[in-house]
């Protein structure tokens, strides 16, 4: 089940978003095949899959900007959406400041542009020109683009995308503290679990169709997890999991240093093997 | 100002209807920059020469011809960036230079036209009319006037055309509305520059205009600005030694262009 903090806005039990039996063809093939994903008020939901997956596609779907083929698209009245695209490639012929790229989603008081900007610690950047910025700056002020909608839904698309491992916690911390904050619902799109496990509630496992679904650490032993993304995957997470151990050290550069960190959230995880093998993840 | 003879009626109007339609290019060109459609724009301006015999046959005025001709155009256009058979440059390619065989040839089966051709593809200001010159300002105006009404939903789609439509944006409203502008001004800058150079009566000021431009307003206003000194130096050159006006134009664009770059690399950092 979902975790729903209190307060979140609008009903509870209504969906923020939901789709069902989606499926877009390219050439014949499903690229998404009666793929249903529903997102709850508060709830941070995940969509992980290899590259290719159809992941990108389905939000686009979710957003109307692509009509699928077969499925049901539902949202709840006057929903907010903030979105955060993958990629932003601006041409090096347009001159624009941050804080003209944020004013172009629609007017925006200046108070409430300089709060988000505080927000999302980019007070600093915002007359500098967007060219100008570096590739976690660019992610930040795409994410203060979305806040400044004042959303329901987040939905980010790769936002840790192209950041180094520090830059990649420091924007999910953020992203977490954001939901916390703002009690709004998040959908975000990831190729790798281990970024987006320690804030999500539930993750969906991607490959054309669904795979698996759940919490994260129920997802990461799913046989059809392991099988999408390799024994190597697989291993990497065991490495994790046995850390503290001090004797499965499988993979030394995992075990090392930095292999901890973000996953102090996982309590009782030395016991995780026996007690998912049977039941698996498959919850729907 | 340009000579010692004084300034005759032709040469006055030569000089309001450049002017205006410098104006037009500047802002209008900017977007074609930004939004990497100066290939757009060369289809486009190229497909003029059919819209003019197509106009000669239905009887109807040439700039009716040429905007209508454009439209469909750009409808084909943004019909085939939705096919992925052949790459959009190819597509353009295709219509750019077929539809310019095309107005050539059914130009030369129209025994009964007389055309000053190498007016049309290279532009001859000089014989502008004041009618003409009223075309360029009433047209002029409207252009600009949607180009305002379209500025803030145009740039966001430039800058993120998803983002834009998530946000509420009529996205293929506008861009249709933005390529339909273009039709219009590549119809009534026809008479002024050439169906061959107009497209870089759109590019070359705006990129001039780049290195001085801190926002999007500013570069289309200075490429306004640099599209108009362009004008000046152009006809002045045209006047003095009585070279083609459009081709002039455009050469004292690209010397502008050149001096922006110098005056980029030279400039204290």
């Amino acid at each position: 089940m979902p975790l729903l903090p209190a307060g979140a806005r609008g009903a509870m039990t209504d969906p923020l978003i939901e789709c069902h039996g989606v499926t877009v063809r390219r050439g014949g093939e499903a690229v998404l095949d009666n793929v249903g994903i529903a997102v709850m008020p508060g709830e941070m939901v995940s969509l992980i899959g290899p590259n290719g997956a159809g992941k990108t596609l389905l939000l686009r779907v979710l957003l109307g900007l692509l009509r699928a083929e077969e499925g049901r698209i539902a949202s709840r009245p006057g929903l907010r959406i903030g979105y955060m695209p993958q990629k932003l490639e601006l041409d090096a012929t347009l001159p624009l400041t941050v804080r003209r790229f944020l004013s172009l989603g629609g007017a925006v008081a200046a108070g409430q542009r300089a709060g988000v900007l505080e927000e999302v610690g980019i007070s600093a950047l915002a007359d500098r020109p967007m060219r100008a910025l570096s590739g976690g700056e660019t992610q930040r002020v795409l994410f203060a683009r979305a806040l400044l909608r004042n959303p329901d839904l987040l939905v980010l698309d790769e936002p840790a995308q192209g950041l180094d491992i520090h830059g990649q916690d420091e924007l999910m911390a953020l992203i977490e503290e954001t939901r916390r904050r703002r009690e709004c619902g998040i959908l975000m799109v990831s190729h790798d679990l281990h970024v987006v496990m320690a804030a999500t509630d539930r993750v969906v496992c991607l490959n054309h169709h669904i795979c698996c679904t759940g919490h994260p650490t129920d997802v990461e032993i799913d046989p059809s997890y392991v099988a999408l993304f390799g024994e190597r995957a697989a291993g990497h997470l065991a490495a994790y999991r046995h850390h503290h151990d001090h004797v499965h050290g499988l993979d030394g550069e995992v075990v090392g240093a930095g292999g901890a960190h973000g996953h102090d959230h996982h309590q009782g995880h030395d016991h995780h093997h026996a007690h998912n093998h049977g039941h698996g993840a498959r919850d729907g | 100002m340009v000579t010692g003879r004084g300034m005759d009626d032709f040469l006055i109007r030569a000089l309001m209807a450049a002017l205006g339609i410098a104006a037009i290019a500047g802002p209008l060109g900017s977007f074609v920059v930004w939004r990497r459609m100066a290939y757009f724009g060369d289809t486009l301006s190229h497909s003029a020469l059919l819209g003019l015999t197509l106009g000669f046959l239905l009887g109807v005025d040439p700039t009716v011809g040429i905007v209508g001709i454009c439209a469909v155009v750009a409808l084909i256009l943004a019909l085939g960036q939705r096919q992925s058979v052949l790459a959009s440059d190819t597509l353009l390619g295709i219509l750019s230079h077929g539809a310019l065989s095309l107005g050539l040839v059914s130009l030369a089966f129209m025994e009964t036209m007389r055309v000053d051709l190498i007016g049309y593809l290279l532009g001859d200001v000089l014989s502008v009319t004041w009618n003409d010159v009223t075309v360029v300002y009433v047209g002029g105006a409207c252009i600009l006037a949607i180009l305002i009404w379209l500025w803030r939903p145009l740039l966001a789609i430039t800058v993120h055309e998803d983002l834009a439509r998530v946000e509420g944006v009529p996205v293929r409203r506008v861009q249709i509305a933005f390529m339909m502008i273009i039709a219009v001004t590549i119809a009534i800058a026809m008479k002024v520059v050439g169906v061959l150079l107009i497209t870089s009566l759109l590019i070359i000021p705006a990129a001039a205009a780049r290195s001085l431009s801190r926002t999007p307003e500013q570069m289309a206003v200075i490429a306004g600005l640099v599209g108009m000194l362009a004008v000046l130096g152009g006809l002045a050159g045209s006047f003095q030694w009585d070279l083609p006006s459009g081709p002039a134009i455009v050469t004292a664009a690209g010397l502008l262009f050149v001096v922006s770059i110098a005056g980029r690399w030279l400039a204290p950092r």
